[in-house]
């Protein structure tokens, strides 16, 4: 088994098909996506693949260390980062194929005149914690 | 408390639960119960007959279920004539149990977590615990587990490769958490071995018990991996070096090799070196030979380039790398090692950096990162 990590990203991925944002889409698809996701994360615990699902609020701020004594510095929202994460799932699965199936059933959630989204979504493997010993 | 004793009791107890008729699913939930049933009460009540004991409550417990769920009516019926099981027959139900759990309908993962619980006799809760995922999650993959091997025939002959693999699949993943699952690994492995008299078994078993004899030198007190070659020796368990050993020299005496023997020999031949400069690297390429020519593995064939390195000098070595695609995991991490040994640390810093980004494990990209590091501040200096 082997986890992997699938992003999903509001901005920084390639544009998707069915490229419409959110707020432009009638309240019935908005319920209609969400069953989306709803039901393929409990299609994914009962398939014993789910490990775990979060999504982010695009309003964030960057912190950092800036010697003793002194309040961190921060440089927020991310307006000027190309790169803005919406939210992922983890899954743990049997084997690379299976991720990009997942992956891609996911990217179909519906979107606009209820039709597949087909957004690009980022999958990224974990690092283990344990080698396989080969010596 | 008796944990252990509860746990190789499990199969015992499931399949004595089978042949009075329960179906594996059925009997495997009941036996759990009961096994939690146990922990609340034997502390304060312990019971003469342990086994006995579960096979009671595990009963009552399958009876429970069975009445609660009208569905399952008929077959309680039908399972209450059947007669109790003789003595004669509970090692064949635990080996059976084996087989049933790593039955090649199973995904890996899905035979590993059953396994564990039905032989292993662990909770869905430590289970999930030791690979990192939800209970709920690790809940639904055994009982889908259970429902893909509902039709298989309890006393249906398996395939001991099956099980092997299983248990080789275990044994890697080390352990999290609170659960050992190496040393759980042998256990199942040790227990499999008292039932069949099999030479593979024997040279899995001896394989885990000389790798796991290293594991207090694979790994230094900051969490870094420590390579073989400077592993502190006086850490190495003897005493499961010696029996290691001995079950492989058994093993290999009845003549007929494969590959966790063969595996199983390098490893001996590593444990028996006192220093890294005394390993008899030209018997470990022989026995990498036995290994390619019995699976024709890839990364058989790289653990032979490593050793051809060190038996014949790095040129050799590298001569042998060419050969495989490049494209294997670890393939540019043993390039710089070889490299590093013909004294090309340029080349060699380049390539285990390279290989840090592609590494699978984290201990092991920090280990080659940290040889990239040492070499290019030798290059600076």
């Amino acid at each position: 088994m082997a986890k992997y990590l699938l992003l999903k990203h509001y901005r920084g991925a390639p544009a998707a098909v069915n490229d419409v944002p959110m707020d432009k889409w009638t309240p019935e698809e908005l319920t209609a996506h969400v069953k989306y996701m709803d039901d393929f994360a409990a299609r994914l615990e009962g398939t014993g693949e789910f490990v775990d699902a979060q999504a982010l609020s695009p309003e964030g701020t960057f912190v950092r260390y800036d010697g003793e004594g002194r309040p961190p510095v921060t440089d927020g929202p991310f307006a000027e980062t190309k790169d803005l994460i919406a939210g992922w799932m983890v899954i743990d699965v049997d084997s690379y194929e299976r991720a990009l199936e997942l992956a891609a059933e996911l990217s179909a959630a519906p979107g606009a005149g209820g039709e597949p989204i087909h957004e690009w979504l980022e999958l990224r493997p974990f690092l283990t914690a344990h080698p396989t010993i080969t010596e | 408390m008796e944990e252990s004793l509860l746990r190789t009791l499990t199969p015992t107890v499931i399949g004595v639960l089978v042949r009075r008729g329960a179906n594996f699913a059925a009997a495997e939930d009941a036996v759990q119960d009961a096994l939690v049933e146990a922990v609340r009460v034997w502390p304060d009540d312990p019971p003469r007959d342990p086994k006995g004991w579960l096979v009671t409550v595990a009963w009552r417990k399958f009876l429970d279920a069975a009445r609660a769920d009208a569905s399952r009516r008929h077959r309680e019926e039908r399972a209450e004539g059947e007669p109790v099981p003789g003595a004669g027959e509970e090692v064949d139900d635990t080996l059976q149990l084996y087989f049933l759990c790593a039955h090649p309908s199973l995904t890996p993962a899905s035979a590993v977590a059953l396994t564990l619980r039905a032989v292993g006799g662990l909770t869905t809760r430590q289970i999930a615990q030791a690979y990192l995922v939800p209970e709920a999650t690790m809940a639904q993959r055994i009982s889908r587990a259970k429902r893909t091997v509902a039709g298989v025939r309890f006393n249906q002959p398996g395939d001991v490769a099956t099980v092997l693999r299983v248990l080789y699949l275990v044994f890697n993943e080390g352990y999290s958490g609170d659960v050992d699952l190496a040393a759980e690994a042998i256990r199942l492995t040790r227990q499999l071995a008292a039932r069949i008299d099999h030479e593979e078994v024997a040279g899995l078993l001896a394989l885990m018990l000389l790798h796991h004899a290293r594991r207090p030198a694979r790994t230094g007190t900051d969490g870094r991996l420590v390579p073989l070659a400077e592993q502190d020796r006086g850490l190495w368990d003897t005493r499961l070096i010696a029996e290691g050993v001995d079950v492989l020299q058994a093993a290999l005496a009845r003549d007929r090799l494969g590959e966790f023997q063969a595996q199983a020999a390098v490893a001996a031949l590593h444990a028996d070196a006192r220093t890294a400069e005394e390993t008899d690297w030209v018997q470990i390429v022989e026995w990498y030979d036995e290994l390619v020519r019995l699976t024709g593995s890839p990364v058989a064939r790289l653990n032979r380039a490593v050793a051809v390195g060190e038996a014949d000098g790095p040129r050799a070595g590298l001569a042998a790398l060419a050969e495989l695609d490049p494209g294997l995991p670890r393939h540019t991490a043993v390039a710089a090692y070889l490299r590093e040994r013909d004294g090309d640390l340029v080349t060699a810093a380049r390539l285990y950096a390279e290989a840090a980004r592609s590494a699978s494990s984290l201990p092991e990209r920090d280990h080659l990162t940290r040889q990239a590091a040492r070499l290019n501040a030798r290059l600076r200096a």
